[in-house]
């Protein structure tokens, strides 16, 4: 019998589940080696070769050179494993948070000051239209 | 004996210890943070533990994908500080105490609560940053730290139930231990939040003050509240609520006494909940 998935239709959300996991296993534990400078430093030389010591699939090689974090969540990412991309970048949670919201920078920081995102017909996929 | 005399709740933002490290804890957007734990710092000052027992997660620094232990406790002497990619925090190392820890682990596994011991376990912004917001820049932290990692970066984390259950053994154990130790167990995290994907930024402030309310008033009803329904309402981070109930669970079963209550929003991407409950 197939596992309850209750999470499925919440708008806008991947919840990392065993399933993406699985999926991520090497493009999250890619994110894991950047945690050290040496590391960091060889990215920055050569994100591409870099890369290629991973067996990752070559989809998520793409998302991670295009820094499309909504893609790499697709394909197994977690964001607590992808901000070390952010972190070799230098980049902020906000910053990378905001990324995958279609907003700017400043509007994602303006939302965030005048209270975040609404919850009102952001709780099930069909409230969005 | 060993008591627990008191319980704390707070969020543990990244980047309130960003603020707080880079100096910028004066502006007015964190003023309106760490404003809320000026009558805390004072408080604890006054009721300072020999120990506190710190429930929090790790966020992929600790623990990678390699190994993903649903409870970890912390039986090291000490702690160091994680280097989460931006540097460790320049923040004291975290002192242990492992015979508390090892008494607790025995009786928590014999409690049928089957826990990963952990003796080397570096401690990330979700320790650092409420140890920050109790006791400021202190050069040492003023008292013992028993970290407890509970996962929930890879769903399920445990159920709000069973996190409440941990925190009646918690609290078992404890008082079993034959010390006069004053013992505070502190639940970390959220409150509503999202960091993923195009609903990011997702703030209910409704879904917190009724969680922050239940919590005080009726935690054994507040922890048969499904994951789905954290995820939906608070966002896919806001799970990280039911670590809250672990510290509530500590508590003894009277009614406790609200020393502090706040809320704010937003640090970063994130609301801010806070409360002292202290046992009467």
């Amino acid at each position: 019998m197939a596992l309850d998935k209750p999470y499925k239709d919440i708008p806008g959300t991947t919840i990392f589940d065993a399933e993406q996991s699985r999926r991520g296993y090497h493009l999250n534990q890619f994110c894991m080696s950047l945690m050290k400078a040496d590391n960091r430093a060889r990215f920055k030389a050569n994100q591409r070769a870099y890369l290629d010591e991973w067996p990752m699939t070559e989809a998520q090689k793409q998302a991670v050179l295009a820094r499309d974090l909504n893609r790499c969540i697709a394909l197994g990412g977690n964001i607590y494993f992808l901000a070390k991309i952010g972190a070799t970048d230098g980049k902020s949670f906000q910053q990378m948070a905001g990324s995958m919201t279609g907003m700017t920078e400043e509007e994602y920081r303006d939302m965030m000051v005048n209270g975040g995102r609404s919850i009102d017909g952001n709780r099930f996929v069909e409230e969005k239209s | 004996m060993a008591r627990i005399r008191a319980s704390i709740y707070t969020s543990h933002v990244p980047a309130i210890g960003a603020a707080l490290d880079l100096g910028k804890a004066g502006e007015p957007y964190w003023q309106k943070v760490f404003g809320g734990y000026e009558a805390s710092k004072t408080w604890i000052k006054a009721h300072l533990p020999d120990v506190v027992f710190l429930v929090y997660n790790d966020h992929a620094n600790a623990f990678s994908l390699e190994c993903i232990p649903t409870f970890a406790l912390g039986t090291a002497a000490e702690f160091a500080v994680a280097d989460e990619g931006w540097g460790p925090r320049p923040v004291p190392k975290v002192i242990g105490d492992p015979e508390l820890a090892a008494h607790i682990a025995q009786s928590l596994i014999q409690d049928e609560f089957d826990l990963t011991i952990v003796n080397k376990m570096d401690v990330d912004h979700g320790l650092t940053v409420p140890l920050s917001l109790l006791f400021g820049q202190p050069e040492a932290w003023p008292c013992r730290i028993i970290p407890f990692a509970v996962n929930v970066v890879q769903y399920p984390p445990p159920s709000g139930k069973r996190c409440y259950q941990l925190g009646r053994a918690i609290r078992k154990a404890i008082e079993s231990y034959d010390a006069p130790l004053n013992v505070q167990v502190w639940g970390t995290g959220g409150m509503s939040h999202q960091l993923q994907g195009p609903r990011a930024g997702l703030i209910n402030t409704a879904f917190d003050n009724a969680f922050l309310d239940r919590l005080i008033a009726d935690p054994g009803g507040l922890s048969s509240l499904p994951h789905i329904d954290y995820v939906r309402e608070a966002g896919s981070e806001g799970i990280e609520l039911v670590m809250w109930l672990i510290a509530r669970g500590a508590m003894s079963d009277a009614a406790p006494k609200v020393v502090h209550r706040f809320y704010h929003v937003p640090a970063s991407n994130t609301a801010v909940g806070h409360l002292i409950l202290e046992n009467t």
